[in-house]
């Protein structure tokens, strides 16, 4: 075969004889061949879509369009985090199930990354035991489906629970209770009943965890509230300058500051002080058990508490190994030279581990945040009126809009992707490793 | 008049797992004075000096650094790691500070040092390895051989009385050898107390007290570099002579 | 320094060993076993407070479980009375009997009792061609593979759903009469003389010889796969919506597998392509399906994707889902294959272009499989999170194990107390049983590639 020396497209070529103009062995001519057939089918997909839609559209008397978004829902949601009602509109319904869906992924978000960083320096503990447990609790929830981990939850885990009338209280006083309960049958009844004694005058237990979900007092803000409120944040800022005076005093003297202890100290006793000066204008509101159910506080139903549970139990296996991959990538001779130089304990890890173990970290660890909101979409299988389950369930049901419906979940899902891949692909330019 | 001693070991025994590294070693080191040790792999000079600051820990006999002795306790440790400054084959500079953040961050963190006063010790020490234009570039843009530069000026703003050399030239390019030797020889002629781990023999000659060879986790001989070259006594030194200057 | 030698300490004037000194044990207590115990269990005072808290945690955790589902588990019984608590206040264990009055519909779904057979003849076809896969001793891998990936989905297929599809002349108005075979073979001759002729044209008879030869296997190959789908083999049809439990899971998994792998491989090498326009709309398809929920990939085939073909097209909602977990799996798999890519040093083009290897085979002989093989934990990875993704087409009313179980909880003759639990530690130990026993082969796998492309 003569062809069979011509050259090839990715060869420097410029010793050979040029390829025949319109051969099909000329790589431009190939190359310009593949994109237009490329280019011919995109377009056939996108218009045969097109055209079969209209049709289709047409034949089932649907009026397509994002018109429905004005329209009346009518139905009931049983979260939300702004008011709502029966007479709002599909668009209100849109922007609860999206506030939703951001609540329980950041509440995951935040359970799962303090989970998994346990667990992930529990892998690498110098404890067998510990090693060993926090191994078998990577492999058991990372080999489970998440969709099956939701169901045990919701399904089993949650329905066990009893009812509101003997609901589990979690407090000071019951922890009174059980602790006194414990020093009598270990033979110190004096001390125990009278710790018994006291915790039966306290008022009743804030946190009440049932099959209708968790129950939690609820703050009431009566007016001079706000002075309080803006101690908090004069406390903020003040606790941002003292930060900026220690590192400055370091700095010129070298003299350390106990920074962490002191901000602790002023974000208490400043908004204190204001809320002694103002007769404690903020006060608690405690659940009551009215007839089956409570009344008053905080209800969280148990649709989220079971999608939280399964959601951060499933991704911080995940954040587990990551971290311990992040930590074991610092080379040892790494933290001998440091070790040499006189750090050890805490200064060691954070001025040389760390921060070399985070390059490694923080990029898989965001894709597991953007997990976390992905699989949100999961809580459509128990109920949980996240996007998903309120827009694809309730609301394509009864509009039957699915191209627009999806369309726009799917926007949404992209939206965040696109976001966070862009925020990384910042981060990794920034924190790249000088090389020659 | 005898100087005082800068580094002790007594009887010291060392095992990985089943591994007997060290046994029995003994070993003396005047303030000031200069050692070299070598030997073939696996023989334990590497071991042996890492034990001086502790980064492996001895079983059994007694290491005295500086009057300090090394036990579990943390604080003889400390003071002992903060005293002895060390340099490793593969320099181990940080690679997420710059050169400068490298030298200062001892000195800042340990030695509790003005941030200011911590950079003008540094640039002095920069300068004296001769790389003090290269203080705001990371340890990825620099040569092996100013890396290792960088390593030893990073060791010296702690202010050593010591100094250990863990193969400081085994993982560079033979052109970058030779500034790497000439900045230990500097350091020699200002009466450093050093101990190397080197195959360097050029530079055991021209600026070590002693030559110490070992074979099999133990101080076969030690001697001044000119007899231990010349005439040699161990049979186990003439061999290992014989295959590395050959 | 002239103090050479009148320093204090106490050897170093000149030294020589006189005796060797022989390696020794270490020291009393020093043992192998106890030094274990030290550094691991009772270093310090931590130490032993994180070992008692460690052992404590097993006692809460392992005890339990084992009493649950083994010591204290009701074994045999006809229905719910068999495992409800004797009498109040006092707990049993898992309800087995639940599980095996179940056990058919979760393995088979609603197939039909008559036809389970044919079920599990591609089960045991399968497994038997799947296993010597596995293990890596075993010859003949390149048959084996032709043979797991290539002939077991079509005789699966015709087993399952029993064949016979009545494919429909698709030439219709230009040859009435002639019928799907007339068509087919008329469609073959004139692709195969097309591209002889062409080549013949320009580049002499040899060629054209070899290339009707290399036209005529996938012809041969597609009508034969053609001719056993449309056969009757007389099996009763039975339709995808009475398919359930595991086998839906391994269905999905399987398609999704065989369909990603090859589909992964070409986007991702769209993705490197030179060209604009092929690498462009690999990266759109890519991150898009990478981007959406998976969920909202299963929505969209369900509820989208048939407004989007002809109205008279009605498609099998099975195959619907197939298609959303294809379009995801492949996303996913393209990126994996493109980490491996990127591995792949330029060297090795290099090397293989000097060798005068053209670009297709260059890739397909040297580049591909060092990229694959550098890959494998992705792979594995991929493969696992798909089959944990199979549980999601239960949201889109199609039964997997999960569904199967979830459908079994409501049949009020098995409401126990304890049937919950015993169903999800059943269908639990399934699902990790798979998803662990791949990653550990994938582990292994990797191992011993390793070591022999290290001799």
């Amino acid at each position: 075969m003569p062809q069979a020396r011509q050259p090839h497209a990715h060869l420097p070529h410029r010793l050979l004889p040029p390829a025949r103009r319109w051969s099909l062995t000329n790589p431009k001519v190939r190359s310009g061949l593949i994109q237009l057939v490329l280019a011919g089918v995109i377009l056939w997909l996108i218009w045969s879509f097109y055209d079969n839609a209209q049709v289709n559209l047409a034949r089932l008397g649907v009026t397509s369009g994002f018109g429905f978004l004005d329209q009346h829902a009518g139905f009931s949601i049983s979260q939300s985090l702004i008011p709502y009602d029966e007479n709002m509109t599909y668009g209100r319904v849109f922007l609860i199930g999206l506030l939703n869906t951001l609540l329980v992924a950041v509440c995951g978000i935040m359970l799962a990354t303090v989970l998994g960083f346990v667990m992930g320096v529990a892998r690498l503990s110098g404890n067998a035991v510990i090693r060993v447990l926090s191994a078998a609790y990577v492999e058991v929830t990372r080999n489970l489906p998440p969709l099956f981990q939701i169901m045990f939850w919701y399904l089993a885990a949650l329905a066990v629970l009893p009812g509101p009338r003997e609901s589990w209280s979690f407090g000071l006083q019951p922890l009174m209770m059980w602790i006194g309960g414990g020093l009598e049958k270990l033979g110190l009844s004096a001390v125990g009943g009278w710790l018994m004694a006291q915790a039966a005058q306290l008022s009743a237990p804030g946190v009440f965890l049932s099959n209708r979900g968790l129950v939690m007092p609820r703050p009431v803000f009566e007016p001079g509230s706000g002075v309080v409120f803006w101690a908090l944040v004069f406390a903020v800022l003040l606790s941002v300058v003292l930060g900026r005076w220690a590192r400055r005093r370091r700095e010129r003297t070298g003299q350390p500051f106990p920074v962490a202890l002191a901000v602790v100290a002023l974000l208490l006793v400043l908004p204190l002080l204001a809320a002694v000066a103002t007769g404690f204008p903020v006060h608690v509101e405690q659940p009551e058990l009215r007839g089956f159910n409570f009344a008053g506080g905080v209800n969280i139903i148990p649709e989220f508490v079971a999608l939280l549970l399964a959601l951060s139990i499933y991704t911080a296996g995940y954040i587990a190994e990551i971290v311990r991959a992040g930590i074991s990538s610092v080379p040892r001779e790494q933290v001998e030279a440091a070790r040499a130089l006189g750090l050890r304990g805490p200064q060691l890890l954070r001025l040389v581990v760390i921060p070399q173990a985070m390059r490694v970290i923080v990029p898989p660890l965001t894709s597991q945040y953007v997990n976390i909101a992905k699989n949100s979409t999961l809580g459509v299988a128990i109920g949980y009126p996240d996007l998903v389950s309120l827009f694809a369930g309730t609301v394509l049901e009864r509009t039957g809009l699915a191209i627009e419906i999806i369309v726009m979940i799917m926007a949404v899902y992209l939206t965040i992707s696109l976001l966070t891949a862009g925020a990384m692909a910042f981060y990794n330019k920034r924190i790249a490793l000088v090389e020659r | 008049m005898s100087a005082p001693v800068a580094v002790e070991m007594i009887d010291v025994n060392k095992w990985f797992g089943d591994f007997h590294v060290l046994r029995d070693v003994n070993l003396a080191v005047a303030q000031g004075e200069r050692i070299v040790i070598c030997g073939p792999s696996g023989s334990g000079k590497s071991t042996l000096i890492r034990c001086i600051n502790r980064l492996e820990a001895h079983q059994s006999g007694r290491i005295i650094v500086d009057g300090v002795e090394l036990t579990d306790d943390l604080r003889n440790i400390e003071q002992v790691r903060s005293e002895v400054g060390m340099c490793f084959q593969h320099f181990n500079l940080f690679p997420h500070l710059t050169i400068l953040e490298n030298c200062t961050l001892a000195p800042i963190w340990v030695r509790k040092m003005a941030k200011r006063e911590a950079e003008e010790l540094a640039m002095h020490f920069l300068a004296k390895v001769r790389i003090p234009d290269q203080a705001n570039k990371y340890p990825g843009q620099l040569s092996g051989g100013q890396q290792q530069r960088v390593a030893i000026a990073r060791a010296l703003c702690m202010r050593p009385r010591i100094m250990l050399f863990d193969e400081p030239t085994s993982a560079l390019d033979p052109e970058m050898v030779k500034e790497v030797l000439d900045t230990m020889v500097e350091l020699a002629a200002d009466g450093m107390t050093m101990l190397c781990v080197t195959h360097e023999m050029g530079f055991a000659r021209q600026v070590a007290d002693r030559v110490v060879f070992m074979d099999e986790g133990q101080i076969i001989e030690m001697n001044a570099p000119e007899p231990f070259f010349t005439a040699p006594r161990h049979e186990r030194t003439r061999l290992f002579l014989s295959q590395i200057l050959r | 320094m002239a103090s050479l030698h009148d320093t204090s300490g106490r050897n170093n004037a000149p030294y020589m060993a006189t005796a060797l000194v022989p390696a020794r044990m270490p020291p009393q207590g020093q043992g192998k076993g106890w030094r274990w115990v030290r550094s691991n269990l009772a270093g310090s005072v931590l130490q032993v407070v994180l070992t008692l808290f460690g052992l404590w945690l097993v006692y809460m955790i392992v005890p339990p479980l084992l009493s649950f589902f083994i010591t204290d588990a009701i074994w045999t019984g006809e229905n719910r009375t068999a495992c409800l608590p004797p009498q109040e206040g006092v707990s049993v264990g898992a309800c087995w009997p639940f599980i095996r009055a179940k056990f058919d519909q979760l393995i088979y779904g609603f197939y039909p009792a008559d036809e389970r057979w044919r079920v599990n003849i591609a089960y045991g076809l399968g497994a038997l061609l799947l296993l010597p896969l596995l293990v890596p001793r075993l010859p003949g891998k390149r048959l084996n593979m032709m043979l797991f990936f290539g002939v077991f989905p079509v005789i699966a297929f015709v087993l399952l759903t029993g064949g016979n599809l009545r494919l429909s002349a698709f030439l219709g108005a230009l040859s009435p009469g002639l019928g799907f075979w007339g068509d087919a073979l008329l469609c073959a001759f004139i692709l195969l003389a097309a591209a002889v002729g062409f080549t013949a044209l320009r580049n002499g008879a040899l060629a054209a010889r070899e290339v009707a030869r290399q036209l005529l296997v996938p012809v041969a190959v597609a009508a034969l796969v053609l001719l056993a789908v449309d056969v009757d083999f007389g099996l009763v049809p039975v339709e995808t919506r009475l398919w359930g439990g595991l086998l839906v899971t391994l269905v999905i998994t399987l398609v999704g597998v065989s369909v990603s792998l090859p589909l992964g491989i070409v986007l991702a090498l769209g993705r490197r392509s030179r060209l604009p326009l092929v690498r462009i709309s690999s990266v759109v398809f890519i991150e898009f399906w990478r981007g959406v929920p998976v969920i909202t990939v299963l929505f969209f085939a369900t509820y989208m994707l048939p407004l989007f073909l002809p109205g008279d097209m009605s498609i099998d909602a099975l195959l619907r889902a197939l298609v959303g977990v294809a379009l995801f799996a492949s996303a996913y798999m393209a990126e994996v294959v493109r980490g491996g890519l990127q591995a792949i040093p330029k060297g090795q083009y290099e090397g293989a272009e000097a060798l005068g290897l053209g670009q297709g085979l260059a890739m397909r002989l040297v580049v591909l499989p060092q990229a694959l093989r550098v890959v494998i934990p992705g792979i594995a990875n991929t493969f696992i999170g798909l089959f944990k993704d199979t549980t999601l087409v239960l949201i889109v009313a199609i039964f997997d194990l999960l569904g199967a179980m979830r459908a079994a909880f409501t049949d009020p003759n098995w409401a126990t107390p304890t049937t919950l639990f015993t169903g999800f530690g059943f269908a639990g130990l399934i699902y990790f049983a798979f998803s662990f026993g791949m990653s550990r082969y994938s582990m292994a796998l990797e191992r011993h590639l390793n070591r022999e492309q290290r001799t």
